[in-house]
């Protein structure tokens, strides 16, 4: 009885200290793109260390970043495709990049090394419209003189909206004119040929297992799952690997002030070791705060995970903003204000 | 007195809270129904019935049409119940007519564990396992069945294990022990009476079964069977995994394909257009009306079929 007693009183002190707890750690949430999930799921990680505020980030997917953060149901959304400034407008949000990464096409072909094959930006479009079928064409081979290329070609896309896909999609449509008009451009697209994968993950293993199979995801995973990735020819017809320099290369002329609403699509970039295929991920937040504490909380976050961050997004294999960037990020946050139109940061 | 007055007074309360319980069933099905019309008021009232027949799935061009994703659901289904539905009826003749009574108690349990496995564990197995395995046998598929006339064409495609037949296969595993289970049940209902004479007439074991024991069933056959059916129409996980996530019409069989679950599974985070999101919805109430109709057309042919058997005696 009495050993009972005790452990009740027990329990009661430990669920009161852990309400206590509670009251006392802030969490902010936020909801959005998969592309940039690890990282900010690290950074959330070593924050809660430093501060106790927690962050939950949910990774939906750009569109759905995008209508939660419209509903307000989270603090911040993120998207990998920029929104559009009269979007922006519309809905009273300010939007700003956090973080950099690139997508890689990757194939298996058992004669082929990793990074062996080049590839140029029409030959990849014309692979993905169907219209070059055989490892064996002309395409192909003139590219590659010193690989054995033979077999059909099986397409491997993503079968779920992905901004991956808005990444892969926009260079092609920059590149060739008959995607342009054929394809388009967005999350998802009608595809005119191929498998879809769900998620990185799901195109990954798709490429793993078809033979002669091509396919393209996100950086980490092509590097966490050692698939073959390619040589793509850059704007200025230089063959490139892809990598944090490459990713850094492309972003380094960015126009982001003149961009309205900090939107500037990293894909096929000037350069001589630019990767073609690299893009900024975004933030998406109210202007107009209705609870200004969370928002100042959020802007907390990525304050600090623009100053200390770096380290981390290295070792993941994305690439950190440059300070100049960060610097127009911090004039931006002015503009977010409580009900009464003062800044909150 | 007072004693059976409160026990009046408890039926009374008791008979209210399980109408409660019944009622919120009815609601939620009205509900559900009232949700999908509701969202799916923009497609249904801007493309019309032309959604049905439209094979363009453009979500750049805001341009839907759910044929694709309409015929492969009703392509695996029918692969799964073409392939499935004679190995229940096997499985079933054997544990009920021919198994030695030592098996048929872990055998008739290893077919209901089947129905525990989670679907997506059936994804991972059919892409790990069934995928290579279909791959490296495709290629003999079509070298020999693809040069039949006519119904050849159903064995090409490209040869890498992903596709139509993969899904459609996948889902027979897992509509046999929904399918065999309710099988074996029922031929067990039947009076061993009537077995018993026809073997003495000198029945063979398939004679018994075609003759006395389907007959005496087929009401609880065919229900199992569109329990089958039910589930194969609705399965996501394991067919997204396998069917290849194309909007594709095709005969070919080894093409990859979609199904009206995986289009939802896979579209319905990111469809922020509200001409997207409603022409998924519009997928979903035409898969809720498809499963309505197998269950109506199933009740109404149980019930023809019990009217003849009155006639008949």
């Amino acid at each position: 009885m009495r050993m009972t007693k005790k452990l009740l009183t027990g329990f009661a002190a430990a669920t009161a200290a852990a309400i206590s707890m509670s009251a006392a750690a802030q969490t902010i949430t936020g909801a959005g793109a998969t592309f940039p999930f690890p990282i900010y799921a690290k950074w959330a990680d070593e924050y809660k260390k430093t501060t106790n505020v927690s962050m939950n980030y949910q990774s939906i997917g750009s569109g759905g970043g995008i209508k939660q953060i419209q509903s307000k149901t989270v603090d911040f959304g993120a998207s990998d495709m920029p929104m559009k400034a009269e979007d922006l407008a519309k809905d009273g949000l300010i939007q700003f990049p956090a973080i950099i990464g690139g997508v890689v096409p990757v194939t298996n072909m058992d004669s082929v090394k990793p990074g062996e094959m080049k590839l140029t930006g029409p030959v990849l479009a014309d692979i993905y419209l169907g219209k070059i079928k055989n490892w064996n064409d002309k395409a192909i081979t003139d590219l590659n003189p010193g690989l054995k290329l033979d077999g059909p070609i099986t397409v491997v896309r993503r079968s779920d909206g992905s901004g991956t896909t808005f990444l892969f999609v926009d260079y092609l449509s920059k590149i060739s004119p008959e995607w342009k008009t054929k394809v388009g451009v967005g999350t998802a697209v009608s595809w005119p040929e191929g498998v879809g994968g769900k998620g990185n993950e799901g195109v990954a293993q798709y490429v793993q297992r078809i033979k002669g199979s091509i396919g393209y995801v996100e950086y980490a995973y092509a590097k966490k799952n050692k698939l073959d990735h390619i040589q793509l020819k850059n704007r200025d017809g230089q063959f490139v690997q892809p990598d944090d320099t490459t990713f850094a290369a492309a972003s380094a002329g960015a126009d982001w002030k003149g961009t309205p609403g900090m939107g500037v699509i990293l894909t096929d970039q000037a350069g001589a070791k630019s990767w073609p295929m690299t893009g900024a991920s975004f933030i998406l937040m109210h202007k107009s705060q209705a609870k200004p504490e969370a928002g100042k909380e959020v802007i907390k976050f990525f304050d600090w995970a623009l100053k200390n961050g770096q380290k981390s997004a290295a070792e993941l294999d994305y690439v950190p903003l440059p300070p100049a960037t960060v610097s127009l990020i911090q004039a931006e946050w002015k503009k977010i204000t409580d009900a009464s139109g003062k800044a909150i940061y | 007195m007072s004693h059976s007055n409160s026990f009046a007074r408890q039926d009374a309360i008791f008979a209210r809270v399980t109408q409660f319980f019944a009622l919120i069933v009815l609601a939620t099905l009205v509900g559900i129904i009232a949700t999908l019309v509701i969202g799916s008021w923009q497609t249904l009232t801007q493309t019309g019935p032309k959604f049905f027949v439209s094979d363009v799935w453009d979500p750049v061009r805001s341009l839907f049409g759910g044929m694709a994703p309409l015929w492969g659901t009703l392509i695996t289904a029918t692969i799964a119940l073409i392939v499935g539905v004679p190995l229940s009826f096997g499985i079933a003749i054997f544990l009920t007519e021919m198994c030695p009574p030592a098996l048929k108690r872990p055998l008739g349990t290893a077919v209901e564990l089947l129905a525990a496995i989670p679907s997506i564990i059936y994804g991972m197995w059919g892409l790990f396992i069934l995928t290579p395995l279909i791959a490296s046998i495709q290629p003999t598929l079509t070298a020999t069945l693809g040069k039949i006339p006519l119904i050849g064409v159903i064995f090409q495609g490209p040869p890498m294990g992903i596709g139509v037949l993969t899904a459609g296969l996948i889902l027979s595993v897992m509509v046999i022990p929904f399918i065999a289970a309710v099988m074996r049940d029922v031929f067990d209902t039947t009076p061993a009476i009537l077995k018993e004479s026809a073997y003495g007439l000198g029945a063979t074991t398939w004679e018994v079964v075609w003759n006395v024991v389907l007959p005496y069933t087929k009401t609880g056959v065919i229900g199992g069977i569109m329990l089958g059916l039910g589930r194969a129409l609705g399965e996501t996980m394991a067919v997204t995994f396998v069917i290849g996530n194309a909007y594709n019409i095709s005969m070919k069989l080894f093409e990859p394909g979609n199904s009206i679950a995986s289009s939802l599974a896979n579209e319905f985070n990111e469809a922020s257009d509200p001409a997207h999101l409603s022409a998924l919805i519009t997928l979903g109430l035409t898969l809720f009306a498809l499963s309505f109709v197998v269950l109506a057309l199933s009740r109404w042919l149980l019930s023809s079929l019990t009217a003849k058997e009155g006639k008949r005696t």
